[in-house]
């Protein structure tokens, strides 16, 4: 653990702040580790050392020079592949944008720059965001650093994996259904979706843009805290971000709120379905929680078993409106098959995209076709309120609410790909957050019995960031799980 | 209410879609998507009278542009240069008229 890889933010920007280490120094450090195992992991799709080396000499000279930016000064950040990043490939790990390069910063981007970040490399994920293994990249499957037979999660599994093998220091991922969270537990790291609106969305390549939200990979709480502060604000670029609300200096609320809380356990999370391993992990956290003098309330959400087929038409509805853009004219693909304007599309279409994008355009678009729209679009609209309703009633008597991530630990590699129902219901606990635009975030919980990392979800209120991550951060300082690192 | 027997009609649904699908595709998408569709069909055992459609996560309304003022924007090199095809600053495509 004396390895400058696996050392968290806050450690590493107090070592900065003493001159007792250099970006240049822990940027050379996540490269040679990342020369030395991702052979093994797969997490990266591109790195681009050169870059990096050079935004962390800036960094360091403006340390030499008296101008440190704040705590994400000289940190090497790794960066989901559907993020733009100026200048580097943005292909989401698609076939489609196979020769895409981005002229442009996402916003995050852009304000991670201006903390003094190192954007570092394109992290591996499923295609356009969509799976729960990352054995839909169309470029490489990437392998659970924990056990390389069974997959990291996803659709972020890249952004995981990096983190768990000590690739970055931190990275960022997208959430759609739990497209950080489950990989973050099956991979035994910190991963964190904010409310729905705080982070722009300017330069997130788009699949369900009533449910993506950028978010954070770390090995603790307190460097979520930190990455957060530094992305969230309402952005012009982006109608649907929000003016923060509430706290947000989340690094003063971990040091101030010590509890004790008033927390959730929804009885319908922990039935049919749930490995015993991890219903027995999670029971333990929460009998934590009790011995800390919080009073665990059993509420209620009712509707959470409609949370599957609710999101999968709703995310797919609009996934096959956003990825119409991707029509073989401008930055994608372009068959050579094609003749005219229809042959343009549908064969440019069904080159360039897989298995599971084309399996869920097909959906998308069937759920939204004439005749069918007020069965399966508009219900599934209603009862998303529904869902939203038992969120509300159930803050009204806790502050957050605490959930097993994942049903299962990882599983082997192979086995959901013929399954894709199988594969759905793997997002079970993480979905209906997203379609109540509510904040969450995993955090290592334990290990089963053959080493297998496991995940506790703390679901928070709207914009109740600051209570979500001091309830997380509590667990996380009285444990030593998010301290482990796998053996590779 | 939804249908008796969920089944998608691939070929209908693959041109709304302008995808193009080889048989084998279609065979084993349809087979799936019939799966997942009957999975879908417990929405239709939730009363949803009288709920509004939620369509976004915030009550958010009309959003005005603050100001639309003019800002530096990309060359045109600069875009034409990720199209699979260009001539002279413009995209080529194929031939779209007769």
């Amino acid at each position: 653990m004396s390895d400058l890889h696996f050392k968290t933010i806050s450690e590493l920007s107090a070592l900065l702040a003493a001159g007792e280490t250099t970006s240049v120094a822990i940027t050379q450090s996540v490269i040679d580790r990342t020369a030395a195992v991702d052979d093994k992991v797969k997490a990266f799709l591109s790195t681009d050392a050169d870059d990096a080396l050079a935004q962390a000499k800036a960094s360091d000279e403006r340390r030499a020079a008296g101008n440190p930016l704040g705590p994400l000064d000289g940190i090497p950040i790794g960066i989901k592949d559907t993020l733009a990043v100026k200048d580097q490939p943005l292909r989401c790990a698609s076939k489609m944008l196979e020769n895409y390069v981005s002229p442009f910063d996402a916003t995050c981007i852009v304000k991670l720059r201006e903390a003094g970040a190192v954007i570092w490399g394109r992290l591996n994920m499923d295609e356009f965001a969509m799976g729960s293994s990352t054995e839909n990249s169309a470029y490489q499957t990437t392998a659970n650093p924990w056990d390389l037979d069974t997959i990291p999660g996803g659709s972020s599994g890249g952004s995981a994996a990096a983190m768990a093998a000590g690739e970055a220091i931190a990275t960022l991922g997208t959430d759609t259904g739990g497209s950080i969270r489950q990989p973050a537990a099956l991979c035994g790291v910190v991963g964190m979706k904010p409310t729905y609106g705080l982070i722009s969305r300017y330069g997130l390549v788009a699949f369900a843009s009533s449910l993506d939200q950028v978010g954070p990979f770390t090995r603790t709480v307190e460097d979520a805290a930190i990455l957060m502060q530094a992305m969230l604000g309402k952005d012009p670029l982006d109608s649907t971000s929000i003016a923060p609300q509430g706290e947000t200096n989340y690094s003063e609320a971990l040091k101030e709120k010590k509890g004790p809380w008033k927390l959730g356990v929804p009885r319908e999370f922990f039935g049919e379905g749930i490995d015993p391993e991890v219903k027995a992990n999670i029971e333990k956290a929460i009998d934590w929680y009790k011995s800390q003098g919080c009073e665990i309330v059993d509420i209620s959400l009712p509707h959470s078993e409609l949370a599957v087929p609710v999101y999968y038409i709703v995310a797919t509805a609009e996934a096959s409106s956003n990825l119409a853009r991707f029509d073989g004219v401008r930055y994608t693909h372009r068959s050579e098959e094609a003749k005219d304007a229809l042959t343009l599309f549908t064969k440019s279409r069904g080159e360039g995209f897989g298995d599971e994008v084309k399996r869920r355009i097909i959906l998308g678009t069937y759920v939204l076709s004439s005749g069918y729209y007020d069965a399966y679009y508009l219900r599934a609209q209603k009862v998303r309120r529904l869902i939203l309703g038992d969120f509300e009633t159930a803050f009204e008597q806790v502050d957050a609410i605490l959930t097993p991530t994942s049903p299962t630990p990882a599983f082997k590699r192979g086995e959901r790909s013929d399954d894709p129902l199988a594969m759905y219901l793997s997002d079970i606990y993480t979905i209906s957050v997203n379609l109540a635009g509510l904040p969450a975030i995993s955090v290592p919980s334990g290990f089963t019995e053959s080493g297998l990392p496991i995940g506790l979800q703390v679901i928070g209120k709207a914009f109740g960031e600051a209570d979500m991550f001091a309830v997380a951060n509590a667990f996380e300082k009285a444990h030593d799980y998010a301290q482990q690192t796998p053996k590779l | 209410m939804m249908p008796e027997k969920p089944h998608i009609d691939i070929d209908y649904v693959a041109n709304l879609a302008r995808l193009d699908l080889s048989d084998d595709e279609k065979a084993k998408l349809g087979t799936q998507l019939d799966d997942i569709l009957g999975h879908f069909d417990k929405l239709s055992t939730v009363d949803v009278e009288g709920v509004e459609p939620m369509a976004h996560a915030h009550r958010v309304f009309n959003v005005w542009r603050e100001g639309d003022e003019p800002g530096e924007t990309y060359a045109p090199e600069v875009l034409t240069k990720m199209t699979p095809e260009q001539r002279d600053n413009q995209v080529v495509v194929p031939k779209v008229v007769e």
